[in-house]
């Protein structure tokens, strides 16, 4: 039992971290996920920051996944997103200015 | 061998300490009882530093040491809670969102009639809010307040309201009781006056050809009423109406949680009108006297952990009509020539099952399965015409959810199997002319139509969703029925987002039936025609239906304001003719030629606050088939439609006190009657006759919220009391030729008032 090998799942689960703070991250975090070969379910929950993901391990793998949402410009709990990334984002997506985040509170 | 057993040693700690761990479920708490598990709330225990997050599915595990008992559960947007854990293992907990409990109650601005900007068929929710503001009675006058559908009597005896959508009568309508088609044979005519409104919870109305998932009979559109549902409706309800043409309700719903799974609504409606009113002096009655005893019992069971929601229906009802002369007793003159008089009674039995199942770990994926029985009854005469149907019908389908890929591609498919069985027997009574000229003579013929219709069919559609601009529902059935052969049934949507705000929807599709001609036209029965049967069988009604629409969203004088634009054109490719042409008979024959429908319809609603809502509509329809007789209009549809409402409250008070005032406004065109003979003549070739008058209505009703619990209504149909002279041709001599109650256009008593109450007890 505790050796049981698991194999590749089709319906693989992942959930954790994305940093993001309105209507528009939501929209960009979910469209730009589902589209990665493989991801079949995408959302983001806009006040908790967390997105659940459904995907299928023989076609993409969760540190792909990592890092395609932190080149959109969005951090997750593994990976920061890269400053060019980043700053290419709307000025009202700005996670990491305290300012921005006060505006959607 | 050994490794494995020091491994299980190993792990027999982990085990046992998973033993004291405490898991559980957090979900929302909302009123539609939507299972929506909550992921990423936070759990954890009071006075510690020790809590975890819910997983995607809101599951949670948490380790119990026993040194804490109060375990805090917390979301953004929901009321923190805090529950006392004793020996409990697992928690199951319901989180309700924040501005249900706040003293300071933030309101979102919920339309009361909505239509939808996301979904690809042009669908309008009209809420239970919206279904209130016209308090009287039953599912045929839930439509008071909305532009799309039309509601005309179809005579002026029976007091049957029949409803239209874009130009056509309710039989090419397909009207759904939570997805089951309800309304439909035998019950086409007076089924929507068995339909109690209290019991309505919400009403979605979809223009044009609708999905295939529920058969293939929809031609001009989909009306899906749904149900209150036991565990969300109010425990206790109740509600009394009364007006002063003599009609009285009482509505109670009684509602009881059996486990924190089962939940069982019981449902029950009764109707009754004593009084005589003959307010046109024509020696008949405006309104039937009735009498109707409606029971519903529901069963809902839901298993939030398994995924599994289940409804048991069983309905019963018996309805009694008595139209016609004021001196009419029925004990005596019935099928008389005393006194012209009329008696419809109905008696219904349905039962239906539901079961929806989602898979809990991949949960886009479900699977639904519907099975459904109705035998409806209707004993009934006319004068001396007799009507007797009984309809035995069964539905089922089922039907499987998935996505392809991802969430944009989602596809649904599943089978359907319905099989119908009429017994229909009709004793026709006409007059016509004797040899010599100088008096008329009665014809009698019977017919029998009993009849029996089965069909199986599968269905496959497919939902493209770019999540952004473009939403695409493509469908198509196959179905094999007994009499209308094998045929396939295509079904095309569109939703566009040119840009923010606007919306474009394109739609076609195809919707084939059989006619049921006695059900569906029973005012005939009312009248002294001869019925005409054609020589060859009336072939399956076929058409294809085409629709644009037009949403545009804007800001006027910093105002939520909207205009609607749509145009919908029906083509029949064949028709069961309905001829009234004749004055002194009904035919029935296949199309030869063209038969369409073609409307236009624009809408602007405008929204001052949350408070204040005013909606204007303007409809043209171009009806027209070829009869025997040549191209015409359809009789006694208006051309054009002029509809204005006017929706303001006063403000909520905290004590739940609130004052409501709904008024609407209807200017109805010239209608084109059929040929009749000349009124205030002897002569007796009938003629083409002027149109209808046009005419307007006023209807006004204000509400008087005390409390949650309890409110009065006080309301006003027909405020200007405008109303059709002699509605009834003939009616000096209902037993001779030319006797007719079908040339009703507009209302046929003045002012009517009627108040009520409701009554909720939590």
């Amino acid at each position: 039992m505790p050796f049981m090998v698991i194999g590749q799942n089709t319906s693989a689960k992942a959930s954790f971290k994305v940093d993001g703070v309105c209507g528009m991250c939501k929209v960009r975090i979910e469209t730009s996920t589902i589209k990665i070969k493989g991801v079949k379910v995408s959302k983001w929950n806009v006040n908790t920051g967390q997105i659940n993901l459904i995907y299928n391990e023989k076609k993409t793998n969760i540190n792909d996944i990592h890092q395609f949402i932190a080149d959109l410009g969005h951090d997750t709990d593994k990976i920061k997103a890269p400053d060019l990334a980043y700053n290419s984002l709307d000025a009202c997506c700005k996670y990491r200015d305290p300012l921005v985040v006060k505006d959607h509170q | 061998m050994k490794i494995y057993l020091s491994i299980y040693f190993l792990l027999l700690p982990l085990f046992i300490a998973s033993q004291n761990n405490i898991t559980g479920v957090v979900f929302e708490n909302n009123p539609s009882n939507n299972q929506m598990a909550l992921p990423g709330a936070s759990v954890y225990w009071m006075d510690s530093s020790e809590g975890v997050v819910t997983d995607f599915d809101g599951k949670f595990s948490i380790s119990n040491t026993g040194s804490y008992t109060n375990l805090i559960i917390s979301y953004v947007g929901y009321k923190t809670d805090t529950l006392k854990i004793d020996n409990k293992k697992f928690v199951k907990h319901y989180l309700n969102p924040a501005s249900n409990l706040d003293a300071v109650t933030i309101r979102s601005f919920a339309k009361s009639t909505s239509v939808s900007y996301l979904s690809s068929q042009n669908i309008t929710n009209v809420s239970s809010e919206e279904l209130l503001k016209a308090a009287c009675c039953n599912l045929s006058e839930s439509f008071e307040t909305n532009p799309s559908i039309d509601v005309n009597f179809t005579d002026a005896v029976t007091g049957v309201k029949q409803i239209q959508m874009l130009g056509l009568t309710s039989p090419y309508i397909l009207i759904t009781s939570e997805n089951i088609p309800t309304i439909r044979g035998a019950s086409q005519t007076y089924g929507m006056s068995l339909i109690p409104g209290t019991w309505v919870e919400s009403i979605q109305i979809t223009k044009g050809a609708g999905s295939v998932i529920n058969g293939y009979e929809s031609i001009s559109g989909q009306i899906n009423v749904e149900l209150q549902k036991p565990n969300a409706d109010t425990p206790l309800f109740l509600n009394s109406y009364a007006s002063s043409m003599g009609r009285l309700e009482l509505n109670a719903h009684y509602n009881t949680k059996i486990s924190d799974k089962l939940s069982s609504g019981l449902y029950f409606h009764v109707n009754s009108n004593n009084q005589l009113n003959d307010g046109n002096s024509d020696g008949f009655l405006d309104s039937p006297l009735s009498e109707q005893i409606n029971v519903l019992n529901r069963w809902q069971y839901t298993d939030l952990e398994k995924g599994m929601v289940a409804f048991v229906n069983v309905r019963y009802l018996t309805d009694e009509k008595q139209s016609g002369e004021v001196d009419f007793n029925p004990g005596l003159d019935r099928l008389t020539t005393n006194y012209w008089g009329s008696e419809v009674n109905t008696e219904r039995f349905e039962s239906s099952l539901k079961i929806g199942y989602v898979n809990p770990d991949i949960t886009y994926q479900t699977l639904g399965v519907q099975l459904a029985y109705s035998d409806h009854d209707q004993n009934s005469y006319f004068g001396l015409n007799q009507y007797n149907i009984n309809h035995q019908s069964v539905f089922s389908n089922i039907i499987y959810n998935s996505i392809i890929s991802d969430t944009r591609h989602k596809i649904k498919t599943g089978l359907n199997f319905n099989s119908d069985v009429y017994k229909e027997n009709v004793s026709n009574v006409s007059y016509a002319l004797s040899p010599d000229g100088n008096s008329s003579q009665a014809i009698n013929q019977d017919i029998y139509n009993d009849r029996s219709e089965k069909s199986i069919g599968a269905f496959f559609e497919y939902n493209f969703d770019n999540l952004s601009n473009l939403n695409l529902t493509a469908g198509i059935r196959i179905d094999n029925h007994n009499k209308m052969g094998t045929f396939l049934t295509p079904r095309f949507h569109l939703r566009y987002t040119p840009v923010e705000k606007s919306v474009i929807r394109f739609s076609f599709g195809r919707g084939k039936r059989m006619a049921n001609i006695f059900a569906e036209n029973q005012n005939l029965f009312a009248t002294t025609r001869l019925i005409q049967l054609p020589v060859d069988d009336l072939k399956s009604e076929d058409a294809w239906n085409y629709g644009i629409s037009f949403l545009q969203n804007f800001n006027l004088f910093n105002k939520k304001s909207e205009i609607i634009l749509d145009y919908y054109y029906t083509d029949f490719d064949n028709k069961v003719i309905v001829d009234w042409e004749n004055p002194f008979e009904i035919s029935f024959y296949n199309l030869i030629g063209k038969s369409f429908a073609a409307s236009f319809q624009s809408q602007f609603n405008y929204y001052i606050n949350e408070n204040i809502e005013f909606k204007l509509a303007y409809k043209l329809y171009n009806v027209k088939t070829d009869y025997a007789s040549g191209r015409l209009a359809k009789p006694m549809t208006p051309k054009e439609r002029f509809f204005i409402n006017f929706n303001i409250n006063s403000n909520l008070n905290d004590d739940g006190s609130q004052w409501k005032f709904d008024t609407t406004f209807n200017w109805i065109g010239e209608q084109r009657y059929p040929n009749r003979i000349p009124e205030n003549t002897t002569s007796i070739i009938p003629i083409y006759q002027a149109p209808t008058p046009d005419f307007t209505t006023v209807n006004a009703q204000l509400t008087r919220v005390f409390s949650e619990k309890f409110e009065v209504y006080l309301g006003v149909e027909n405020l200007t009391n405008t109303k059709q002279k002699n509605p009834i041709v003939g009616s000096e001599n209902p037993f001779d030729q030319g006797f007719d109650t079908t040339f009703v256009y507009g209302p046929i008593f003045g002012s009517m008032y009627y108040t009520g109450l409701r009554f909720k007890i939590y």
